[in-house]
């Protein structure tokens, strides 16, 4: 059990696909059970991994190590495990993906066989971007991940949905090709592309750490998306069907700040100590400037995509603070994200489903006709714009506090201005709650809108469930990741201190 | 009562938050389903237990005087940063919750007859259970606040009690100005306070890593050892926070406005309690203060100011609720100038004796609200949509219609104004008493404001309760149902008597509060203070009495007296405009220019879909037309080489491997579609 639950939970809906591809195209009832069936049994082969998972334990473990491909004397293997870094990353993802099923239930009408497949097909390289420790099988996923999102979005997208597919791609694409660059210098000098392995050994010279930093910054910048690589960002999002946008904010971004996490920091520790302050400074460029941009939308979508932008720039903010507050509020953070973006694409789903529109003065004076629909977006809203007792702020307080006080990052002006974003998120934020909810009722086609129905309510109280439970008690959240968390530091140390 | 009772009692301490919090998760699940009586009678009961429990956290820190930690669960755990969900139990945290719990109590109760005739009046009967709902959640994350033994989880409660404001501004949210005033009222609330609480937050962040801890106890006891300047920038910090949630100089913006509310929320939250936890807070962190004096003298400073600037303001409105509004912000100037001067106790004081009466003004003047609306009805006038039943000018002659409603309202003025021997006479006097042998300028802005103070609430209650009726409304208006007016008369007791507490000489507030609070300030009882203040409220109501006593016309006689004056106090000094002008315009032009221009025009349109598409189209032609046709054309004749040495390498790559042939099947995949997506993108 233990050395194949990786590969379970990684490749178990790729079963559910096999089954999709025999099935008629017309019997599209058994197709959405056979995608959301096979969704929720990958979430309980992870929560299967959650229980043989050892929270002590800070080194990967359940790990896989099989030779794959052998060039000359380099060897590609299949090579996964699961720490405290990526963990809750793969539950997130195993959590989000029967949600984000479920709620295409009625949106996704036509070719919904070919959705499910490359739906769950996009499941799998995200799992194994999160738990892959070769850096080609990392690689591998990583570009993997980009295909079935690629069609996610160019086949049932809005209608620029080509444009906005292929610029998805491209810009990927572009950024990754560098970090191709890194991962085969990597592996010429060292030997290996175990990552483990490579984090280890160490001792690449300082300026050579600066290029490969930058190669692998250049791949996960554009993903989280760091101001300003940004750009895609809100095309992809208006584009994409609310279940791909789900995944895509409260997944595919968080493979960034994963990459940054597992990659740049223990891999290139004196650069990364050398940049923090760098980083600090995009990262909180990006908190104001995305706050700001989201304040100027009129399409629900595009604020709360260019909110993405703002809240990632404090994840960023954390891992670069490179203490223990910081890295575990950042990823704390990531899971956050995941919740509150990932709900709030699912609500602006629900409002476009019935009015086909999300132009924020389309609405006003919602809550009348939608009670239960405007109760959950206030609880959603205010975890996004991090109230204290709900999920946002726990992630958010230690990320700042960790900067704030951060010996890498050396200056608590960047913590400071960062908290301004909280400022700035209750203004974007409730801005977009009042012209939705508050007000009269004026425009006639809202008289009559219909208020969540069962299904709908369904797809949400999870999400609202965690996002209490974190908020109220994030001890096992934290107890997760700590003993992983303090040997990324202990890499730090040690590099840090061979300099000196 | 033995040590084990004692201590029995103390783990009792977490009911204060719970109670309420049972109180609305009953009425959130089956609220619906229950009557207006149960649903309000839940919603008190939950708050008076809340009430009970803290008479027996009082009953037994008698035997235990330092107080307790009652832990109840870890929360969050990262490294050196450790914090829980604990309560501190001390006479400082209890006398709070013992006012907090006790007036709220009297308001739910009071608000189940305000609500009952206020949702029939809106026109929505559903939103009753709504109301209660949010009621209790306050009171929670009120005791949050008060019982927190940390400044995280004080924070919570901090930022707790501000959604609640929030809500219930916006309780009406489709009313007020354009359908959307009472939205915007509470949203102006919202950011104006997190704007304290970014103070708040920096304050948190440099006490962690200046102290490393976020615990009271632990802060305070290795106060001493850090520096003047991170004590001055940290208490710094908590002023912001402080300005923020106690409406002072420059964030008092938020709190008049805050008056579209249900006059209920108006007593509870924006008079009697939530405004107060900036108060709070400072006596909380006094032993901070004490070591910052600049910033004390700022607090001092700060108080003063507002307290006159408010009472002036105070002077011009014609809004009954707004002159209260601005009454509040004026008194809390008052609390927040003698904590500011030290005078801890003082603060405290003022802050209980003001809750009682403040709360029983606002109280009552929801009942003149709602006696004058149902005048409204009553009297058969059809122009409710025009008819401002808050406007003091149509009212007048109140007196004789509601007379009970005129009496508590009369003790709740002149306690304001400070007449002996009532709540408000015993507190106000201590503070000018510290402020007098501290700092003159600071007890001549206070005695200003004093005179004005009394002067606008002779002011108010001449101009709504004597005289001659003003409208049809008021000349019909009726006295409300005993569920709203016995809770009045509860305050009226309270607010008649509350100086009892700490009587000069007698000090109970004080001895008690000293158990907790180092820096305790014995002030004698000043008679000459003591006396002039008098003399002055006296002054103050009876140049009132002259000016309105028996006014005929809606014509206010000051307009003609003072002028440009009285117009710079009725449009509020123009605060709103010129922050509107130097915040908000600005964002707003910022963040549009942000988005439009540099985000869509420049990074969106320009880098990417000119420089970057375009570049690359053109380069692809460039390689197609040129280079394709002509050099690798010319290498045609070289191709046979070419192939042949390409092969002898390739044939390395066939090891027979199933596995390798998969990956180059991959990177062949990869390739093909990354042609396909160029071909397809120009």
């Amino acid at each position: 059990m233990d050395s194949t639950i990786l590969t379970l939970v990684t490749f178990s809906p790729i079963l559910g696909t096999l089954i999709l591809i025999f099935l008629p195209g017309k019997r599209i009832k058994a197709i959405r059970w056979t995608a959301l069936l096979t969704s929720i049994v990958t979430f309980a082969i992870s929560l299967l991994l959650l229980s043989l998972f050892d929270p002590n334990d800070p080194d990967l473990q359940l790990v896989i190590r099989l030779p794959w491909i052998r060039i000359a004397e380099w060897t590609i293997e299949y090579h996964l495990g699961v720490d405290g870094l990526s963990l809750l990353l793969v539950l997130l993802t195993t959590f989000l993906t029967p949600i984000a099923i479920l709620s295409s239930w009625a949106a996704i009408e036509e070719r919904v066989k070919e959705f499910m497949v490359f739906f769950l097909l996009l499941e799998v390289g995200m799992i194994g971007v999160f738990l892959a420790q070769d850096l080609f099988l990392f690689y591998i996923f990583w570009e993997f991940t980009l295909v079935p999102m690629y069609f996610l979005i160019g086949i049932w997208g809005g209608s620029r949905r080509m444009y906005a597919a292929i610029k998805f791609f491209l810009y990927t694409m572009a950024g990754s090709v560098l970090m191709l660059l890194a991962i085969i210098w990597l592996a010429l000098q060292g030997g290996t592309f175990s990552v483990p392995e490579l984090i280890a050994q160490g001792g690449i010279p300082e300026n050579i750490q600066t290029w490969l930093f930058l190669a692998f910054a250049a791949a996960f910048a554009i993903k989280v998306p760091m101001w300003p690589l940004h750009s895609w960002l809100p095309d992809a999002h208006v584009e994409a069907p609310t279940a791909a946008s789900v995944i895509l904010a409260g997944v595919m971004l968080k493979m960034g700040t994963y990459g940054f996490l597992r990659f740049n920091i223990p891999l290139f520790p004196n650069a990364a100590v050398r940049f923090a302050p760098w980083m600090a400074l995009f990262a909180v460029i990006g908190i104001l400037y995305g706050a700001a941009v989201s304040y100027a939308q009129k399409d629900a979508k595009k604020l709360v995509a260019y909110s993405s932008v703002s809240h990632l720039g404090f994840v960023v903010l954390g891992l670069f603070a490179l203490n223990a507050q910081g890295i575990q509020g950042g990823i704390l953070q990531m899971v956050n994200h995941g919740l509150s973006t990932g709900a709030l694409f699912l609500i602006v789903g629900m409002i476009y489903e019935r009015r086909h529109t999300r132009e924020l003065d389309a609405f006003g004076g919602l809550w009348k006709v939608m009670p239960i629909y405007a109760v959950i977006t206030l609880i959603v809203t205010l975890s996004s714009m991090g109230l204290p007792g709900l999920n946002g702020f726990v992630g958010e307080f230690a990320i700042l506090l960790g900067a704030f006080g951060s010996p890498a990052i050396n200056s608590a002006w960047f913590a400071g201005f960062a908290t301004l974003g909280v400022i700035l998120a209750a203004v974007y934020m409730l801005n977009m709650f009042q012209k939705m909810f508050l007000g009269r009722i004026d425009k006639d086609e809202n008289k009559a809108l219909l208020d969540l129905n069962v299904r709908e309510i369904i797809t949400l109280v999870p999400i609202l469930m965690l996002i209490f439970w974190i908020g109220l008690y994030p001890k096992p959240f934290f107890n997760l990741m700590a003993p992983s968390v303090e040997k990324v530091l202990a890499v730090i140390q040690t590099a840090t201190i061979a300099v000196r | 009562m033995n040590g084990a009772a004692t201590r029995d009692l103390f783990a009792l301490a977490p009911l204060i938050i719970a109670f309420p919090i049972m109180g609305l998760v009953i009425n959130l699940f089956i609220g619906r389903r229950l009557s207006e009586r149960w649903v309000g009678t839940i919603a008190s009961a939950a708050v008076g237990l809340s009430f009970v429990t803290a008479l027996l956290q009082f009953a037994a820190l008698q035997n235990t005087p330092d107080g307790i930690r009652v832990m109840v669960a870890d929360w969050i755990s990262i490294g050196t940063l450790n914090i829980s969900w604990a309560l501190k139990i001390d006479s400082l945290s209890v006398a709070m919750s013992l006012m907090v719990a006790g007036v709220s109590t009297l308001i739910h109760i009071y608000a189940i007859g305000y609500m009952h005739e206020d949702v029939r009046l809106q026109g929505d009967p559903g939103r009753f259970t709504r109301f209660f709902i949010y009621f209790n959640l306050f009171v929670a994350a009120m005791m949050i606040l008060i019982t927190a033994d940390n400044y995280l989880m004080m924070f919570v409660g901090w930022e707790g009690v501000g959604l609640c404001s929030y809500l219930l501004i916006g309780f009406w949210y489709e009313k007020g100005k354009d359908g959307i005033g009472n939205a915007i009222a509470g949203k102006k609330a919202f950011i104006t306070n997190r704007i304290g609480d970014f103070g708040f937050l920096i304050a948190m962040f440099l006490i962690f890593w200046t102290f490393g801890s976020l615990q009271f106890d632990e802060v305070f006891q290795s106060a001493e050892g850090a520096g003047t300047t991170v004590l001055t920038l940290i208490t710094l910090f908590l002023l912001l926070g402080v300005t923020g949630k106690s409406a002072q100089i420059p964030l008092f913006v938020w709190l008049p406005d805050a008056m579209a509310g249900p006059t209920p929320v108006s007593a509870l939250i924006h008079a009697a309690t939530m405004v107060t936890a900036g108060i709070y807070l400072i006596v909380r962190s006094s032993v901070l203060f004490a070591l910052a004096p600049a910033t004390s003298n700022l607090v001092a400073l700060i108080g003063a100011v507002t307290a006159l600037l408010a009472a002036s303001i105070a002077v011009a409105q014609f809004d009954i609720k707004r002159v209260l509004a601005y009454s509040t912000i004026s008194q809390l100037g008052f609390m927040v100038a003698a904590v500011g001067l030290g005078a801890y106790v003082a603060g405290i004081f003022h802050l209980i004796a003001h809750a009682f009466f403040k709360a029983l003004l606002f109280l009552s003047s929801g009942s003149v609200i709602q006696g004058v609306e149902r005048g409204l009805h009553d009297s058969g006038q059809t122009n409710h949509e025009t008819f401002d039943p808050q406007d003091m000018r149509n009212m007048g002659g109140l007196r004789s219609r509601m007379k009970i409603t005129f009496w508590v309202y009369l003790i709740g003025g002149l306690a304001l104004a400070g007449i002996p021997p009532l709540a408000g006479f015993f507190s106000k006097d201590e503070i000018l008493a510290d402020a007098s042998e501290n700092s003159t300028l600071i007890y001549i802005l206070l005695t200003l404001a004093a005179i004005l103070t009394a002067f606008y609430i002779g002011r108010q209650i001449f101009m709504v309760f004597f005289g001659e009726p003003k409208s049809e409304a008021a000349a019909h208006a009726k006295e409300n149902p005993p569920i709203m007016t016995v809770p009045l008369l509860a305050l009226a007791v309270l607010a008649a008597f509350g100086g009892i507490l700490n009587l000069p000489t007698l000090q109970s507030l004080s001895k008690w509060l000293q158990l907790t609070l180092e820096q305790v300030q014995h002030t004698e009882f000043n008679v000459l203070v003591a006396l002039l203040s008098f003399v002055f409220a006296l002054a103050g109501l009876a140049v009132a009495w002259r000016v309105y006593g028996s006014q005929r016309d809606a014509a206010d006689p000051m307009r003609r007296f003072l002028g440009p004056l009285f117009d710079l106090w009725e449009n509020k000094y123009r605060v709103d405009e010129f922050y509107d002008w130097l915040f908000i315009k600005r964002y707003k032009a910022l963040a549009f220019t942000l988005a439009e221009i540099v985000d869509w025009r420049f990074l969106h349109d320009w880098v990417h879909d000119t420089l970057l598409a375009r570049t690359f189209q053109r380069s692809t032609r460039w390689l197609a037309e040129g280079f394709d046709l002509q050099v690798i054309d010319g290498a045609a004749n070289n191709l046979a080489r070419l192939i042949q040495g390409i092969a002898s390498r390739l044939r390395t790559l066939q090891t027979g491997y199933v596995r390798n042939y998969a990956l180059s099947i991959f990177f062949g995949l990869l390739i093909l579609m990354s042609y396909i997506l160029i071909q397809f993108s120009s």
